[in-house]
């Protein structure tokens, strides 16, 4: 559905040039459900507008939905469903009216839109506000209206920017049991970014990792944890002393990596977390280490993240 | 902090490639140069189909509230007639015996150019929104996304002529039928070239301090310059000189004209050409932009 080979773009700015992507080549097989994940500015929006032919590649190519993005751009455009990170909807506009005009751009007939439109506000639970205009909206309706917009003529292929992006967690919620339907019934392929981790983690059967505008890891969720070595196991003291004296009791201890004291925690990486924990807690009794509090963590994709670069993606995070 | 542990994997691992995956496309890698539009496009029945989805998009939330767009931007024109036209019955020779029959079509000038030089103000929203994007994201006629906001400001702006023309016709004004007729010709084909100037500006501009800096800057010479308030004979040589070179000032003459009647005036035809031959370049320009902003 989606085949990129060695994309760059670059951007002039006053200093000279920067390299928003460097060589991306992504494959994207029909029906995958495909999250790209990055800090801010790793290129993924850059790389999203050129898939979608908002912004043309400095070299390299793209084929979405069997089309170039460069030779055949509306091609791509009629074959494809758009989200972008703002809201698509004018404010003033009718929610029903606005709806139904996207389905004319998309070469509907006008009783064909119109349908099309009814059928979307049903089903995006959009009803009731369809003779509002689109600023009356609450955040998540407003959303739901984005997606509408993105599925009008059904495309094979739907491409979200930051879906979900300030909206509270029951909007949230409630937005992926759509997307997720949607999928189901339909097998559209869905390419998204995010910068939720946990979403991308929950939502995403394939993690592409971008950082500095390249692919840096793709795979699933779990396959990319598994580069992460081990669970963390941190273990609360009193004090930044006795995390200290704590930390040189566990660094001999087999199993436990990346024994570190920070603060008033002792943390390292353990394979099994669980299973190691009594060994841990004894042997650190046994040195007279007093333990306020103990917390076993499965790797997130932030510690792939971590791993991979020696940053977390939460850094950047605005 | 980050933990020592998780500094050991090497930055910047590329994936092995996975054999599963179909394979890609043989695609040509290299610099391409942007894509020329073919020149059809700007003519063919699809541009004129999405014109319209366009124009009607904008004119629905106009139609949901005529009143509001009626009056919104015809307070300055109309306030000028009422408290300032009847100032000019003091100015000696015929303009002082007959004043507002001088003064209507410059006010009805006036009215084009403050109705379609701040359209771009109804784009800024919908860009910084994302409402732009989504629609350049559709397989739409690029020049019909300029084109259609275009037209709607026209026809906002002909309605608003035709209450001023009906309006100072109440109070004894009559231009010539066939004259008003061509005359709000003119005012529609003026506002199709700044209409279009003012949305390329906010789509180069894109922040709404400096586009409002940007037309102030315009705007005031524009309509200074144009003798539509008082009559620019009366300035000196170098100011008259610059009225002249103001394309307005000349829309103005002909607007003049027409109303009078005078189709054969020599203002008219240079009025006219003036007026076409902004929306002409305006449009070169709006719909070449069009198209290298997208891809």
């Amino acid at each position: 559905m989606i085949h990129t080979r060695n994309l760059t773009r670059e951007f002039r700015t006053g200093g000279g040039t920067v390299q928003a992507v460097k060589g991306l080549d992504i494959d994207v097989g029909a029906g995958e459900l495909v999250s790209f994940l990055g800090p801010n500015g790793a290129g993924k929006s850059t790389c999203l507008r050129m898939l979608t032919t908002l912004l043309l590649p400095t070299s390299g190519s793209a084929t979405v939905a069997g089309r170039d993005v460069v030779a055949d751009p509306d091609g791509v455009r009629a074959a494809i469903g758009y989200v972008g990170q703002g809201h698509g909807s004018g404010g003033d506009q009718r929610v029903r009216d606005e709806l139904a005009a996207q389905g004319r751009f998309y070469g509907l007939t006008k009783a064909e839109a119109r349908t099309r439109a009814a059928e979307l506000l049903e089903m995006l639970e959009l009803d009731a506000a369809a003779d509002r205009p689109a600023a009356r909206l609450s955040g998540g309706q407003r959303r739901r209206l984005d997606i509408a917009m993105g599925l009008i003529h059904r495309p094979r292929l739907l491409f979200l920017d930051e879906p979900s992006t300030g909206l509270d967690p029951h909007s949230r919620a409630n937005l992926w049991e759509h997307i997720l339907r949607l999928r189901a019934e339909q097998g559209t392929t869905v390419f998204m970014t995010t910068h939720y981790l946990d979403e991308a983690d929950a939502m995403a059967e394939r993690v592409v990792v971008i950082d500095d505008g390249r692919v840096i890891a793709d795979g699933t969720a779990d396959e990319l944890k598994g580069k992460v070595s081990g669970d963390l196991v941190a273990f609360g003291v009193a004090d930044p002393g006795e995390a200290e004296r704590a930390a040189a009791a566990a660094r001999p201890l087999a199993g436990a990596d990346g024994v570190q004291a920070d603060g008033t925690e002792l943390r390292m990486r353990v394979t099994r977390g669980e299973e190691a924990l009594p060994g841990l807690l004894r042997a650190l009794d046994r040195a007279g280490v007093g333990l306020t509090t103990v917390r076993v963590q499965r790797p997130t994709l932030d510690d792939v993240f971590l791993t991979l670069t020696g940053r977390s993606l939460r850094e950047g995070d605005g | 902090m980050s933990t020592a542990a998780a500094r050991t994997g090497p930055p910047g691992t590329a994936p092995a490639p996975d054999p599963r995956r179909p394979p890609g496309a043989p695609i040509p890698a290299g610099r391409r140069p942007p894509r020329r539009p073919p020149l059809p496009e700007e003519f063919s029945v699809k541009v004129l189909k999405d014109t319209g989805i366009m124009f009607q998009r904008q004119m629905a939330p106009t139609l949901r509230n005529p009143l509001f767009f009626l009056v919104f931007g015809m307070m300055q024109p109309v306030l000028y007639l009422v408290l300032f036209g009847p100032l000019l019955s003091g100015m000696p020779g015929p303009l002082g015996a007959d004043p507002m029959r001088w003064f209507v079509p410059g006010m009805l000038c006036m009215l084009a150019v403050f109705g379609t030089a701040y359209a771009g103000f109804g784009l800024l929203p919908e860009m910084q929104e994302g409402v732009h994007e989504r629609l350049l994201a559709a397989p739409v006629s690029r020049t019909a996304l300029l084109l259609g906001r275009v037209l709607r400001d026209v026809a906002v702006l002909i309605a608003q002529a035709l209450v001023v023309i009906a309006g100072a016709a109440a109070f004894g004004v009559r231009p010539s039928v066939p004259g008003a007729l061509a005359g709000l010709l003119l005012l529609a084909v003026l506002g199709v070239g700044l209409g279009t100037l003012s949305y390329l500006l906010a789509m180069v501009l894109k922040a709404p301090f400096k586009f409002s800096g940007a037309l102030q800057a315009v705007i005031m010479p524009l309509i200074l310059l144009s003798g539509v308030m008082l009559p620019m004979d009366l300035a000196p040589g170098w100011l008259y000189a610059l009225s002249r070179i103001n394309p307005v000032s000349h829309v103005v003459d002909a607007e003049r004209a027409l109303f009078g009647g005078g189709f054969a005036a020599a203002e008219v035809g240079l009025g006219a050409a003036v007026a076409a031959g902004t929306a002409v370049l305006a449009l070169a320009l709006g719909v070449r932009s069009m198209h290298r902003l997208n891809a």
